[in-house]
Order: structure tokens, then sequence, then C-alpha cells
């Protein structure tokens, strides 16, 4: 036991997680019976959809009508983040009943999921920066760069436009941003998008007419049309009562199309609250004070994120230690079949960019029938990708030590085993300190492509702050900041290591001490 | 006469198309010293290091201690058993290195104890006492804690015949052991391997200490291109070579 702790350790560290897909598994299982109904969103810069306001709590239109249909369901709402590439990927494998996220029923998606009755039905609207020309049709945008958001109905629209420069964004701040930085002519986007993000701008304009119709519906998935039915009556109820007008209206959403869909009167019901409280963020003041008032607001996104960060670095980089040691000593010491998989598994983890080996981890195992939580699709990504450059380091360690180390070992009766384990591998741990914590201040900054799984760690609550308070640059420098303070300790950590392990040190009584020279 | 501790005969190693040993023989004695001397690459080190097993034998057979390495010429495989006997063989013979090769990260207290803690399993306070009296015995108490950085090349080679006794070795080898120093710290190590001499610790030295072979030794073998040209009482060799290749090698030192 005493005599590999590492290996008790990973072991452990299996266990643990086998448990933690166990009950994952249990979890999806035990949902048909449960009461909750799980719907998926992307949050991120989503007014007035589904968004975090700035007392960071969950709202929207489509919150208050999802919640509606759960009331009627006799269900409890449970929201599912997700990121918007991840919304129906995620809906195929079983992560949550259904996604309400301002997506566009069309006979394509149609395809993959099943859709619910429309709930909102709305067009597209170009917005140009003020003073610019009136824009009666697509065809006048010929050979201008229109921005748009990606998978939506306005970029379609735009690429069957010709000569038009599609640039497609993540996010709608981003576009708008460039509208009035002069990168971008124009944005087409769906109305209650421009309505929010782009009419409280005074240097932003609407222009031209409604262009298209789009109708917004709930997915579910293909397999459960009992749920689509169930929600189509639940709708169907909100409609009749009124409610589905009131929701609407105060969050001034309420427009004539609408009106004549659903056979109800054109004014609002109520006034427009909703749209105000959101619009009043944009005549916020921007003095340093104020803006730190505002970051701090967010402090347990940012301390969330920060946990999350860490937690999955030091469990990736612990699981990158294990078994790039491992796939070294394959690679160096290994017999035939060994030392050529070590090779391979290096060759391509190396050769393959992390972020697709995420995305398959996450959304391509599903499909030979292995589901893994967010976390721990996260972890393995992270740690059996720099398991491969750990494994280069140890053999570079392993291959330094010179020769007659191991024969003095063996020349003492030892095996070869002995010799790794009691003379060989120690002082090659000591040498590859340095390479091995520079790959952990990496990892803690690709630890940042989690958000693909739709982990909120602190690139997520970046974006999520950023889209909040409309403050990519004030931000950023703050999230940097938090990166660069969170790095630091480990990079003492092992300089304190280096100096504790080091060999040609003259006074071995003195132990140096874990702040030595932290002032110097 | 007893049955002699070391026996080597007809025993063959070569690398490629390079014959490093072409059939070499002889015995040593229980408490014999035994130097060997040769021009550089004549295969002496290649000799010490088949006797210790840490290079395969191409044919022929080492009696060490009891254990016996044996290969049939012509022989291709090597006996499945080979390793396990050389890993018997071992434990029953210390080895002293040209670069003394201590364990940098270890102090000398941990180099000493380190391989009868692993192989013999002893309980450390058995390991550590035994360690000190090592160290006592090549002059080096009181460096127990030290790192072999801080010691000086004699003193680092005195804690490696320090590291190597604490196996108990029926026999002990040492392939060129001063041959790393300052001439200044040559004697230290040297007076240490006649110390053990006079304990009765049968060793066999491959060496250019010349003089060292002289006084030191029981007998001395003189190696030439793969081969044992002279196995030889010591005076005998310096007054009167029988070969005459032997006394053009010995005529540069005396």
């Amino acid at each position: 036991m005493k005599r590999f702790p590492l290996l008790y350790l990973t072991l452990a560290i299996l266990g643990n997680l086998s448990v933690f897909t166990g009950l994952h598994a249990a979890d999806s299982s035990g949902e048909k019976g449960s009461p909750s109904l799980k719907w998926a969103a992307a949050v991120d810069s989503n007014a007035p959809f589904a968004f975090y306001d700035a007392h960071n709590r969950l709202t929207g239109f489509e919150v208050e009508i999802i919640e509606g249909i759960s009331r009627h369901m006799g269900r409890d709402p449970k929201f599912i983040q997700n990121s918007w590439d991840g919304l129906i990927p995620g809906l195929g494998r079983g992560l949550y009943d259904c996604v309400i996220c301002g997506i566009e029923i069309t006979a394509e998606k149609g395809q993959e999921v099943l859709f619910t009755d429309p709930y909102y039905i709305t067009f597209e609207q170009l917005v140009v920066a003020k003073g610019t020309p009136p824009v009666n049709s697509l065809a006048e945008l010929s050979g201008r760069k229109i921005g748009t958001l990606e998978q939506t109905a306005a970029l379609r629209m735009l690429q069957e436009t010709p000569n038009v420069v599609v640039k497609s964004y993540a996010e709608e701040i981003n576009a708008y941003n460039d509208v009035c930085n002069g990168r971008l002519y124009g944005v087409l986007l769906d109305y209650p998008i421009a309505k929010y993000y782009a009419s409280p701008n005074p240097a932003l304009e609407f222009t031209g007419p409604p262009f298209g119709k789009i109708t917004y519906g709930i997915a579910v998935s293909r397999s459960r049309p009992e749920l689509a039915k169930q929600i189509n009556v639940a709708l169907g109820q909100m409609v009749k009562s009124g409610e589905l007008r009131d929701i609407l209206s105060r969050w001034g959403l309420w427009t004539p199309t609408m009106a004549t869909a659903l056979n109800q009167q054109a004014d609002p019901s109520l006034p427009d609250t909703e749209y105000k409280a959101f619009a009043a963020q944009f005549e916020q003041e921007g003095g340093i004070i104020a803006r730190l008032k505002r970051y701090f607001v967010y402090w347990p996104v940012i301390l969330q994120g920060c946990v999350l960060t860490l937690e999955i670095s030091i469990l990736s980089m612990v699981l990158a230690i294990v078994v790039g040691f491992l796939l070294a000593l394959m690679r160096v010491y290994g017999p035939f079949p060994l030392k050529p998989i070590a090779i391979l598994y290096i060759e391509i983890v190396r050769g393959t960019p992390l972020l697709v080996q995420l995305l398959i981890l996450f959304y391509g195992l599903p499909y030979i029938g292995i589901k893994l939580t967010p976390f721990l699709a996260g972890m393995l990504g992270l740690g059996l990708n720099y398991a491969a450059y750990e494994a280069e380091n140890y053999r570079a360690g392993l291959l330094a030590i010179p020769k007659g180390q191991m024969e003095a070992a063996r020349a003492l009766g030892m095996t070869h085993r002995q010799g790794l384990v009691h003379v060989v591998v120690p002082q090659a741990f000591r040498m590859v300190l340095p390479p091995v914590t520079n790959d952990f201040i990496s990892l803690l900054k690709d630890s940042s492509l989690v958000s693909a799984v739709t982990l909120i760690d602190l690139t997520g609550a970046y974006t999520r702050i950023a889209t909040q308070t409309f403050d990519y640059f004030g931000t950023g420098l703050l999230i940097a900041a938090i990166y660069l303070l969170i790095g630091l300790p480990f990079v003492r950590l092992t300089g304190w290591l280096e100096k504790r392990l080091s060999t040609d040190r003259r006074t071995p009584e003195q132990k140096p001490s874990f702040w030595l020279g932290l002032g110097a | 006469m007893s049955e002699p501790i070391v026996e080597v005969r007809n025993l063959r190693k070569s690398y490629g198309d390079v014959s490093v040993l072409k059939g070499v023989g002889f015995s040593v004695e229980q408490g014999d010293l035994v130097s060997i001397i040769g021009p550089s690459g004549c295969g002496k080190s290649t000799l010490l290091r088949c006797l210790n097993a840490l290079e395969t034998l191409d044919s022929g057979l080492i009696r060490m201690a009891g254990v016996t390495l044996e290969r049939s010429e012509g022989e291709r495989k090597l006996d499945p058993r080979f390793h396990d006997l050389a890993h018997e063989l071992r434990q029953r013979v210390g080895m002293v290195f040209q670069q003394f090769n201590l364990f940098p990260n270890k102090t000398i207290l941990e180099n000493v104890t380190l391989a009868p803690l692993v192989v013999n399993k002893e309980p450390r306070e058995v390991a550590e006492d035994n360690a000190l009296r090592q160290l006592e015995k090549v002059g080096l108490s009181g460096f127990a804690k030290r790192y072999p950085a801080q010691l000086s090349g004699g003193q680092q080679q005195r804690a490696a015949i320090a590291r190597a006794l604490a196996m108990n070795p029926k026999v002990m080898l040492y392939d060129e052991p001063t041959s790393a120093l300052d001439p200044m710290l040559v004697d230290e190590v040297l007076s240490v391997m006649k110390a053990l001499d006079a304990e009765g610790m049968t060793q066999i030295v491959v060496t250019h200490e010349i003089r060292f072979a002289r006084d030191a030794s029981d007998y001395i073998v003189y190696m030439e291109q793969g081969e044992i040209v002279e196995i030889s009482d010591e005076d005998q060799i310096f007054t009167s070579p029988k070969d005459e290749r032997t006394r053009r090698f010995l005529h540069r030192f005396i």
C-alpha cells in the first residue's frame, strides 16, 4: 500500500468518477417519474429570451412562458444551462426535456427535433448606424458587410441574398458594437434582439421593413411526441387565459403580428416594465467606482467560475501526470505492444485540437452509449490531452538520467523496477518540475475550453458578465487578472519544491521556506 | 586447496563484428586481491562488467560466490533463468564504478541504506546502524547527512565503496576506481581497498595504478586485445615478464 500512493490515488479518483457517471445515469433514468420539467437555454447575451439580469437572477419572457407551461402541466421547471451550439445535441443526449431559446421552426430542424406550436411570431430587423440612408430591401445590401448570429434565420436570408458579405457572431452585443465601430454596415437579427440590444443605443437605428416571418417553437426530442402534446395543451391554456399576452406586453414584445396570429386585441395588456428596466442599464454611468460596484454584484459568478476552473484544472493535471507517467514508462521501457501503443496515443492526442476532443467526448460518445457528465467530460478531455504532453516531459526526464544510475542500482542487487522506482524516477521527477509547472499554467488557461461542454468556468463568467454589463474591456481585464492570480500560488509551490529537491545545495540542514524569496 | 571463489572459463563477448573478449579464463581464491591491467580498449572493463552480468556473455562460464552463469557457444537464446541468476549474483557481488554513480538526490546515508532497505528489506534501524559502521570503515563518519555534491571525489568514491559493502558482498569489483580522481585523492581510496584486503575481502580491480597493482595485489592479470597475455605473481611480472607484450607495456611505468 505504502509504496505506490500515486497509484492508489488514481484508483480512488477513477472509483469516484465511476460513481459520478453512475449517479448521472441514475438521474436521467429516474427523470420520467419525477415532476420536474428540465428545460435548456443559452443564457449569455440572450435578452429578452432568457438571461441573467443585473442582480444575477434568471429572467426573460421565455423563462416566464416555460414557468407558465410547467405550472399548467403540474411540473417544476428546472433550468439547465448550455451553449447555443450545444442546445440541440444536448436534447439528443437526454440532458433535458426541452429547449426554449428563440429557436425558429424550420423543416430542416424538424428532421432533428419535434417542435411544439409556436409561442412567438416575429421578423428580422435590420439595424444600421444612425444617419445611414434608408434600406428598403435586402438586395440593396449587395457588397455590404452585414453581421448576424450563427444558426439563425437571418443568416440564411443573408446567405441567399447575392453579394452580401456575411459575418456571423456568437454574441449580438459584439455584432452591434461592430456597427458602431464601423466594422459592419448593419446587423440583421430577430426583432426582439434588435429591440433589446440595438434600440437603446443612440448610435444605432432601425431601418427597412420587417424581413421574413419567424416562428419560435419549443424543441423536444423526436422520441417524445407525448411531451410535445402536453406542452401544446399547456401553451393553449396560457393563450386562452391571456397569460401569454400579459407576459409579452410586460416585455414590450406584444406586436400587431402576434395579436393577429392569436386573434387577440392589438394593444398591450400591461405596461412594458421589463423592457424599461433592461434599457435603463444602458444609461448607467461609466466611472471606475461605478464599474467596480457593478462587477461586485457578480462576485458569486466569478467565485463559482474560479472554483470550477481550479477544480477542473487540478483534477485534470493529476490525471495528466498519472497517465502521462504511465505513457512515458511504456514508451521508454515498455515491451513490444505497449511501446507502439504509447507512441500512437501521444501522436494522435498531440496532433488533434483539444476543442475537437472535448466535443467528441461530450457530444460524440453518447452515440456509442457512453454519457459523461459535463464535468467529467471536461476533466477527462483536458487530462487525457495533457497526458500526452506530460508523457513527453517525463520521457525527456527519464532519458536525461545518466545510465550509470540504473547500473549502480542493479549492481546493488535491485531489480530493474526497483531501480526505476527508487533511483531513476525520483531524479527524473525533479528534472521535469519546471516543464510540468509550465504545462499546468497552460492547462489552467486551456480549461476555458470547457465552456464548450456547458460548464461555466471563469471564462464563462466573463462572457456572462460582459454580456450583461455591455463591458468587454473592464470585465476582461478583471478576469485576466484573476487567471494570473490563481496561477501564481502554483508557480511558487513548484519553485519551492525545486529548491527543496535541489541536489547541489551546500547546507542541507536548512530547509527552504515556502515564502522564501517571495519578496525578492 | 579450497575451491576458488571466482572462476571464469573461455569467456567470449563481442559487439557486432568486434570481438572484445576472445576466450578469457582465470580464477581467484578467497581473500585474494587481483589487479587487471592492460592498455585502453583491451577489454578489461568489459570483462569486469560481464562478471557482474551488467553485460551478457556470448559464451563461456562465470562462477562467482556460488552462482554459475553459463552459455555454450552458438546458443542463440539466453537461458530463461539467466536474469534471475544474474540478479542473484549481483546481490553477492559489490561493484564500484569509475564515475562513482552515487545517487545525487540522496544523502550519503540514504545512498548506503537504499539497497539494504529495498532489496534485503532490512529494518531501518538495522540498515542505518550498519551503514554508519561501513562509513566509519571508509573514514566518512560525520558525512552521513551530506549530499554527494558536497563531497570531494575521493570521499565520493569511498562512499560508493561503503554503499557496496552494505550489501555484505562476497566479492568486490572495481572498474578503474581512481581514474576520475585528482592524483592527491587517489591514495585515500587505495588505502581503503588495502584495509579491506587485510580483512580478507576478495577483490578484483581493473586499474591503471601500476604502483598499487604492484604493492597490493596477490597477483596481476595482464590483458591485451581481448586476451589474457599473462597472469603472474606481482614481483615476477615486473622483474621478469614472461611475455614480450607485457614487458613493452610495463616498460613505460618502470
